[in-house]
């Protein structure tokens, strides 16, 4: 989908950007005949980002970090509780419908009409997002083996595929509607090595061929580390640093002065190791 | 690209989706087609066996098709309630609801799509059921009106669409029993709307509630014309009554549709399965 945008406008500009999700408390003991007590999560605590035109950015962070909830908010799938974002000056909470036209995802858990085929389910959203069938066929066809994937696949259910595959379908979509800003929310989780190359190579040659802004999130420290032009380290609702992945590795091995990885950065950032605050999050 | 190509290709894509999804949960279809057909069947034997239950002389023809009446275009109904207000149910059972949710289309459009499946479906179901069930019994529809039984039958559509939308909302707001929740809606609007009874036999406080309810008028007017061959002016006042009523319904329900999806992205009720 092509569309005319401003030169100095940011692919995505989000303001102190606040969201809590309320839960049912369930640690603490219910009175008899009364409601259980809710409680507050804090997901993002008054976020600040901006991401350039064309850049590939990633947001690094354990699992209940608040990758998701950003990629969430920026997808319109979610409303802030305070705070703005905007996508190429477009106010995603009341201009949704612009917005909805210029982005699309690829989610950690690819979700399709499993009893369709993978052409079935990308022509269903080439037709969501505008495209002609006798466009969108070729299209996904080309899409769909430049990721790996076999001919005699395209036609089988979804629910035959395995889990590698069916993710590979899941980037092709997002793929399909050349989206001016692709939102990956950790695109090569649980996906076996060989599959994890073809879907990132592809990611570097969509953003080397095209005009498309890559907004990433990933609990992979390598991958952050080989396809961001930048990244913001995120834990617990907060951004902790914000750099290219060299400038990160720089504030680490200043301190230590020898070769340093994203892990290590981590570690020095929120004193905690990845592993650790995985297990945090999950709890 | 015009706007209006755009979104009718939109609207394209949930009426091929769900075409997609009726063959290949086509066990489902069958296994509900014979449920609704027994059903049919069965109320459709009460009034067949009328005179024997009282010992009575009765018109057993006439209390057959009016059964029968009330039986079919109950189905018809009901299938474009369930088809719209399962519009969400189904993307949450699926597990896509974030991802249609996110696509550039409207929600009219998205309900154009649904309606389209659904009167299509319905048509095609009713027919069926009407086919299989007329080799049963011996119906006398020579004095039908049957272009006022289009008419009804279409004003009709309009109100179920509109509560349909109504009910989609339950699946949006409670995640995990929303969709059950709308076999409340129905069961209701089935008790009160004098499918297989005169309303006037309920309660004075049910008739009063009768009297709201779209499917009491869309019934009525339908025996009208297929039992006493009404003619198409006299029911188009009740007609042109149930389209007002329909179009008010659907506005409501696309406002209150409105209100409640910023409520689900403010509380983070989209996920995909609650």
């Amino acid at each position: 989908m092509s569309t005319q945008l401003p030169e100095r406008v940011h692919a995505l500009d989000i303001t102190q950007v606040r969201k809590v999700f309320t839960r049912k408390d369930r640690k603490t003991k219910r009175k008899p005949f009364t409601r259980r007590r809710r409680e507050e999560v804090v997901a993002l605590e008054r976020i600040d980002l901006t991401v350039r035109r064309g850049e590939v950015f990633g947001v690094l962070g354990p699992n209940g970090s608040g990758k998701s909830t950003l990629i969430r908010l920026v997808s319109t799938l979610l409303l802030p509780d305070s705070g703005t974002l905007h996508i190429f000056g477009h106010d995603v909470e009341h201009d949704s419908f612009a917005v909805k036209r210029m982005i699309n995802r690829v989610s950690v858990d690819a979700a399709f009409f499993k009893k369709f085929s993978a052409t079935e389910n990308l022509l269903y959203a080439a037709r969501l997002y505008g495209l002609p069938a006798r466009e969108a066929r070729p299209r996904m066809r080309e899409i769909m083996k430049r990721l790996g994937l076999e001919e005699e696949t395209f036609d089988q259910p979804m629910e035959h595929m395995s889990r590698g595959m069916q993710q590979k379908v899941a980037v092709a979509r997002g793929f399909l509607t050349s989206p001016t800003l692709l939102l990956l929310d950790e695109p090569t989780t649980g996906l076996d090595p060989h599959s994890k190359r073809d879907v990132q190579a592809f990611v570097r040659e969509i953003r080397e061929m095209h005009d498309a802004t890559v907004l990433l999130t990933t609990h992979d420290m390598q991958e952050a580390d080989r396809l961001c032009d930048r990244i913001a380290i995120i834990d617990k609702g907060r951004i902790v640093a914000l750099d290219t992945p060299e400038g990160l590795k720089g504030l680490v091995a200043s301190k230590s002065g020898g070769k340093t990885s994203m892990e290590d950065v981590f570690i020095e950032l929120t004193g905690r190791s990845f592993e650790d605050a995985e297990s945090e999050g999950e709890s | 690209m015009s706007a209006f190509v755009r979104e009718m290709r939109g609207a394209f894509a949930f009426v091929e989706r769900n075409v997609n999804l009726m063959k290949r949960y086509w066990g489902w279809e069958v296994v509900w087609l014979i449920y609704s057909l027994t059903n049919a069947l069965a109320i459709t034997y009460i009034g067949n066996a009328m005179g024997m239950i009282s010992g009575q002389e009765i018109d057993t023809e006439y209390v057959v098709t009016f059964l029968l009446v009330g039986a079919l275009i109950w189905q018809y109904l009901v299938v474009i309630f369930y088809a719209i207000s399962e519009m969400i149910a189904w993307e949450r059972w699926e597990g896509t609801i974030e991802y249609t949710f996110m696509a550039p289309v409207s929600r009219p459009t998205h309900l154009v799509g649904t309606t389209l499946f659904a009167i299509g479906y319905g048509i095609l179901r009713t027919l069926a059921i009407l086919g299989i069930v007329v080799a049963f019994f011996k119906l006398d529809l020579g004095g039908a009106n049957i272009l006022g039984t289009v008419m009804m039958l279409l004003a009709g559509s309009v109100s179920f669409v509109g509560l349909g939308i109504l009910a989609a909302v339950l699946p949006l707001l409670y995640p995990e029993r929303g969709a059950q929740m709308t076999n409340a809606v129905a069961a209701i609007l089935l008790l009160i709307s004098g499918v297989y009874y005169p309303v006037e036999t309920l309660p004075a406080w049910l008739q009063v509630i009768a009297k709201a309810s779209p499917a009491t008028y869309v019934i009525k007017g339908m025996r009208a014309c297929l039992l006493e061959g009404r003619s198409t002016l006299q029911l188009l006042p009740t007609a042109l009554t149930l389209v007002g009523i329909g179009l008010a319904v659907i506005l409501l329900g696309l406002v209150i549709f409105r209100y409640v999806e910023r409520y689900a992205k403010r509380s983070g009720k989209l996920k995909r399965s609650g």
